[in-house]
């Protein structure tokens, strides 16, 4: 047999694949995941439970991991540090060692300082000092540290098995296209630790392509959502965040999504929500039926998928309409009820 | 005088000065440069010089406020420097010895410790649905609103724990809990931070309406 002496296509993305625990879960919540969409980090316990048969623990003596402040500047290193090392301590009470959080911000915070703990010993033993003498806790670092969009990631073909809806558009039965987001804090800080990497988005457009959808490729996949932490916070400078999102619709408009698919609390909120300040400031919308694009996490797409009540995962929580994408979808749910919870709280009259 | 050699030892600095040649791939990629008339390579430039007068300059200007620590800088630096991390340190350090109140953007520091501090001191989150008023976030739209109006019924719809004790979204921190982090935060200089940024910011106020 002839030698193939062509050389092989470096795929490049693969050189960013990370080990996934694959059970047995210590699950850190988001403060903003809880307080915007607290359905989806509850979907994602069910799928875990029910779905996939994984055992987890939810630990009501975790708190903030303070990224948020620390990210703001109110939060010193020590401080963060300590409060890392908290959170890890209370794992080590729960005879669990795989550390999953659901914020990517947490993550990032908690990737770094077990990096800066590697490369600065002493910052380690600073730590252990402080938060013993402040808590008369020990801690002992995870054995490994997962964001809860690597765990569907890696279940992404079990999950697909036992689908109820496919990302297929009922109407023509062609595949929904999706825009995919994944939030800087996943790989920016650290790309080895994300899946695809910084320049490789993998995370989230696996899944999609794994449930029946396709992928858009567009200018400004890789921008920041523009939180910006106390560029937001701080109203004058509210306009930081703004101008991001929309540099963003403006650049994925004419690929035509149907939706957004996100990995990080804070960028799901803000592209949900920045859509209606565009809209009602100058009339624009970035869908052709004027609903603005529907923005979801990969958690409420997951329960969705499965047939889990679009209620029951907080849709109703969405300034910017999901019921276009539910139609598409083809979800068999109670639309009255949605409909008048949308009506409800958008104060207008419900029409059906 | 700034204390330079505390500065330069923070680990933060020491780990993001790796060899810089001001190529510029931060500038070019930078969400702030973008919306400010700002240079992540300039922070760069400033510290590596270890000039203290240009330092203690730039720590006392707008110029170290405006990043958005999305951390793009780290991810496409051929050198893996992090601008963006240099800044954390640069703004501890100016807050820490006064130097942020010279500066309109650091003065704002204080509304960040008033709103998220007092989140994390109170009530064990950054971020909680109560302090989220319609006035301080009209951008929320009225989704939020009705949220907010009706928080009991909106979390308890998808299984939430809102202010209740237990596990789940949004449950009541323990005493315990919230005891451990003030701990924490006294105990790791937090406190400390907030007195000096209160401080600060009330001296500045009150000299310039002299």
């Amino acid at each position: 047999m002839e030698a193939n002496n062509e050389p092989k296509k470096r795929i490049y993305w693969r050189e960013y694949v990370k080990d996934i625990p694959k059970n047995d879960y210590f699950y850190f919540r988001s403060c903003i995941r809880q307080t915007f969409f607290p359905g989806a980090e509850q979907m994602f316990l069910k799928i875990l439970k029910n779905n996939l048969n994984i055992n987890y623990k939810d630990d009501p003596n975790l708190t903030t991991c303070t990224g948020i402040g620390y990210h703001s500047d109110i939060i010193p290193l020590e401080t963060v540090h300590t409060m890392v090392a908290r959170h890890f301590s209370l794992m080590n009470e729960s005879g669990y060692s795989n550390f999953v959080s659901s914020c990517v911000t947490t993550f990032g915070v908690m990737t770094e300082a077990l990096e800066m703990w590697h490369e600065f010993p002493e910052t380690l033993e600073k730590t252990r000092e402080n938060l013993y003498k402040t808590t008369g806790r020990t801690f002992e670092p995870p054995k490994a540290i997962a964001h809860a969009s690597d765990i569907i990631y890696l279940y992404r073909n079990e999950i697909a098995n036992q689908l109820k809806y496919r990302l297929i558009n009922q109407y023509t039965g062609e595949p929904l296209k999706v825009v995919d987001h994944v939030g800087c804090h996943y790989s920016k800080i650290f790309p080895q630790h994300g899946i695809g990497g910084a320049e490789f988005p993998k995370v989230l457009s696996e899944m999609v392509k794994a449930w029946g959808g396709e992928i858009i490729d567009y200018p400004e996949r890789r921008h920041c959502c523009g939180f910006g932490f106390r560029q937001y916070f701080i109203k004058e400078s509210r306009g930081y965040s703004l101008t991001h999102s929309q540099t963003k619709f403006e650049s994925m408009e004419p690929y035509h999504p149907d939706f957004i698919i996100t990995n990080c609390p804070g960028c799901n909120m803000f592209m949900d929500r920045w859509q209606y300040v565009i809209q009602e400031t100058t009339g624009k919308t970035y869908s052709e039926d004027d609903n603005g694009i529907p923005v979801l996490t990969y958690e409420e797409i997951a329960a969705l998928l499965l047939g889990y009540d679009p209620i029951e995962i907080g849709l109703f929580m969405h300034q910017t309409n999901v019921l276009p994408l539910l139609e598409k979808l083809g979800i068999d749910f109670d639309k009255e009820q949605f409909i008048a919870m949308r009506a409800e709280s958008m104060q207008l009259q419900p029409q059906m | 005088m700034i204390p330079i050699e505390e500065i330069y030892s923070d680990p933060r600095i020491v780990e993001n000065l790796n060899a810089c040649i001001n190529c510029g791939v931060c500038t070019a990629l930078c969400p702030a440069a973008d919306y400010y008339d700002y240079e992540p390579r300039y922070i760069e430039r400033v510290v590596l010089s270890h000039d203290p007068v240009a330092l203690e300059e730039l720590m006392s200007s707008d110029y170290i406020w405006y990043c958005g620590q999305c951390m793009s800088c780290k991810a496409r630096c051929p050198r893996k420097n992090a601008p963006g991390v240099v800044v954390s340190a640069l703004r501890y350090w100016s807050q820490k010895t006064g130097l942020f109140a010279k500066s309109k953007m650091g003065r704002n520091q204080v509304l960040i410790k008033q709103s998220i501090g007092q989140n994390i001191y109170d009530l064990g989150y950054c971020v909680h649905p109560s302090k989220l008023t319609k006035e301080a976030h009209p951008e929320q739209g009225p989704v939020w609103e009705w949220i907010f109006n009706n928080r009991e019924k909106a979390y308890s719809l998808v299984n939430a724990n809102i202010d209740k004790e237990g596990a789940g979204p949004m449950r009541k921190i323990s005493d315990d809990a919230v005891n451990e982090i003030h701990s924490i935060l006294k105990g790791t200089g937090a406190l400390d931070l907030w007195e000096t940024i209160e401080n600060s910011v009330k001296e500045t106020s009150i000299n310039n309406k002299k």
